[in-house]
């Protein structure tokens, strides 16, 4: 007994007094990792309701956490269907109707295309250090993999979720799950993140699957299908006409 | 004698103006609360019918376990086939197809793009089959403001309020953002045919009305129907008959497993309004109880000191050699008589103020909503029948019985010292 205390009390004041990352370092580079200039990406979403499954691809030309121009291209229904944001701002555009209609209010809140995303999810891209306070609360062996174990407080007022815990892989910091929760501590949605591939000599996860923890129903598998980083998009893009053509 | 008697109650007005007032009253009060209850109930049970409930309802199990969210992604398929076979097995009831839906109600600019938006309460309702009944059912065509019913596939009404927040005009495009059945997002533009006003507030805020077919279309639910709603044929709700009919049809599916099987649910099982029924049917019962009750204590104190009054009247009829048990019966057939007249006059004006407020009612404004019942703003009487009569109940009985308590009275009198009382 002795000796398990000797053992395990030094090791304890290793990890609260510096031997285990600053928690603000590995989400400054968990940043480095998923934030870029830009990024050009194809996407699967494959989204498992209630009546079976069904799978939506689209187009994301991405600059910053600012602007996001999104197409549509299958199944036929959604194809051409085209989504703008700009700062905090989100347009839809229905080839069907010829009707570009903002989201706004509450509805940011509702589902994207049936999915465990919410607009608000696609809207608050903001840098987790600017909307957070993390702390390391400890070290876990997720999949295999070591990871830090993240606890984020939100210090802004309009963040999407009030509290964060994420599991950040320890040699590539990459977050490989996540669990977003209401200011009244109830668990909303969790995030589990796969397929990490080092990417423009990035590591990057390429398959995401959401899980709305209120919402019936097998979750939301996001698979990105081809990425690129800082490429020459045109700022035209990022513009309510371009969504007409 | 009953001549002889009325011609008493005439000329006494001693006798009898105080009591036909007090039960005219009475029963003025019995009628119009009996007619302002019933009405109120009636429109109650009617307007949940008619926009939510029907007097049965089938919907898919997942559907029914969360149906005040309008989960059309639980929607029944192959809705038309049901309806067939429902109104094969069960032709005494008119059965209709319906979608209700929530959505984002859009207006766009000269540009196209949003000009203004709200939330909006979807219908998609049979507006175009022949002989449909769904526009008179939710009473659409007394409720249009401006413009007319849809024409043609592609219109739709819109409320009043909503229309006026927004500058819409008849003819003007208005989009319905909303979700598919498979959960993709649904767009459709519609032209706006009318602008409605139904007099309750959740709908009157923002509420679209459209076909079903259009709604099939813009939803993406093909051959799909949120719910399906039986009427029987008479308009009448019949609970007893809506259980055994449920019953029967829960039968058939009970050994399925999906969670799309078709459930049926009766008016009573959905909306809270089990307690409503139970009251509306018991309402006349407690509004004559009550009267009863209060007009008697009234109308007892009234006799004894009528008895009072007629202390030497009844003293020198017995001294007459009239017998006690005489001068006690004419003494009930006179409240007979007085409770008749009360009961006259005061239904007759309680009739003259039901009347107008069942044409007319009396606006609530937003004050009544709550719940997840649906309740009118305008709340009116319903004059049926059993109000010619149902005063009757509390006049005769409260009269009769007040008269008989305090008419005991003359039993107590003594003969021998009639003389001695009356001072001869």
């Amino acid at each position: 007994m002795k000796n398990i205390a000797i053992l395990i009390f030094p090791a304890l004041f290793l990890f609260a007094f510096g031997l285990a990352p600053d928690a603000n370092e590995i989400l400054k580079k968990v940043e480095e990792n998923m934030s870029s200039k830009n990024r050009v990406f194809e996407s699967e979403m494959v989204i498992h309701g209630r009546r079976g499954k069904r799978t939506i691809t689209a187009r994301t030309y991405s600059v910053g956490d600012k602007q996001s121009f999104t197409e549509y291209l299958s199944p036929a229904r959604e194809a051409g269907t085209k989504m703008l944001k700009l700062e905090n701002q989100l347009w839809i555009y229905s080839p069907a109707t010829d009707r570009t209609i903002q989201i706004s209010g509450h509805l940011l809140r509702q589902s994207v295309m049936g999915s465990d995303l919410s607009y608000e999810d696609m809207m608050d891209d903001r840098k987790l250090t600017e909307v957070y306070s993390a702390k390391t609360i400890g070290e876990e062996v997720l999949d295999g993999r070591k990871t830090y174990v993240l606890e984020l407080t939100a210090k802004v007022d309009d963040a999407a979720y009030n509290r964060r815990k994420m599991w950040v892989d320890a040699e590539r910091y990459v977050p490989l799950r996540e669990d977003l929760f209401a200011k009244g501590g109830q668990l909303l949605k969790r995030t589990i993140l796969s397929n990490v591939q080092q990417i423009e000599g990035r590591w990057f996860p390429l398959t995401i699957v959401f899980k709305d923890m209120l919402k019936d129903g097998g979750g939301t598998e996001f698979r990105m299908t081809k990425v690129q980083f800082n490429q020459d998009i045109p700022a035209y893009l990022f513009t309510k006409a371009a969504l007409k053509q | 004698m009953i001549r002889f008697l009325f011609k008493g109650i005439i000329r006494d007005k001693n006798r009898s103006l105080l009591p036909v007032l007090v039960i005219s009253i009475g029963v003025f009060l019995t009628v119009l609360g009996s007619c302002w209850f019933k009405g109120i109930f009636s429109d109650m049970i009617d307007v949940n019918a008619n926009f939510s409930t029907g007097h049965v309802k089938i919907m898919s199990r997942a559907y029914a376990d969360n149906a005040g969210q309008m989960p059309n992604d639980l929607a029944l398929s192959e809705a038309g086939q049901l309806v067939e076979e429902l109104q094969t097995a069960y032709p005494g009831l008119e059965w209709v197809q319906r979608i209700h839906f929530g959505g984002l109600l859009d207006v766009p600019d000269e540009a196209g793009e949003t000009r203004g938006q709200g939330m909006a309460t979807g219908w998609g309702i049979d507006f175009f089959s022949p002989g449909t009944q769904e526009p008179q059912r939710m009473n659409i065509p007394g409720s249009i403001v401006k413009g007319a019913l849809p024409a043609r596939p592609g219109e739709a009404l819109i409320s009043h309020e909503f229309a006026e927040r927004f500058g819409i005009g008849i003819g003007d495009t208005v989009t319905l953002f909303g979700s598919t059945m498979y959960g993709g997002m649904a767009f459709a533009n519609f032209t706006v045919a009318g602008a409605v006003r139904f007099g309750m507030r959740a709908l009157d805020r923002g509420a679209i009305i459209i076909d079903i077919t259009d709604a099939q279309a813009a939803l993406d639910m093909a051959d799909a129907a949120g719910e399906i709603l039986g009427f029987f044929r008479d308009g009448r709700y019949d609970g007893a008959r809506a259980l055994q009919l449920k019953t029967d049809f829960n039968a058939r599916y009970e050994s399925e497993t999906d969670e799309f099987a078709p459930l049926m649910l009766r008016l009573n099982d959905q909306n809270g309004l089990e307690d409503y029924l139970a009251l509306s049917e018991s309402i006349s019962g407690i509004m004559i109880f009550i009267f009863v009750l209060a007009m008697s204590i009234v109308l007892w104190n009234t006799g004894l000191l009528g008895g009072l009054r007629r202390y030497n009247e009844f003293g020198i009829r017995l001294a007459m050699g009239e017998e006690k048990k005489h001068i006690y019966r004419t003494l009930i057939i006179e409240s007979v008589l007085i409770g008749a007249i009360g009961s006259v006059v005061g239904t007759a004006l309680g009739l003259a103020a039901a009347l107008p407020l069942q044409e007319y009612g009396l606006s609530f404004g937003s004050a009544v909503q709550g719940g997840g019942i649906m309740m009118p703003e305008v709340f009116r009487t319903r004059v049926g029948p059993e109000a010619f009569y149902i005063g009757f109940i509390p006049g005769l009985v409260s009269m009769v019985l007040g008269n008989a308590l305090s008419g005991i009275g003359i039993y107590r009198r003594r003969t021998a010292v009639l003389f001695k009382e009356l001072s001869v």
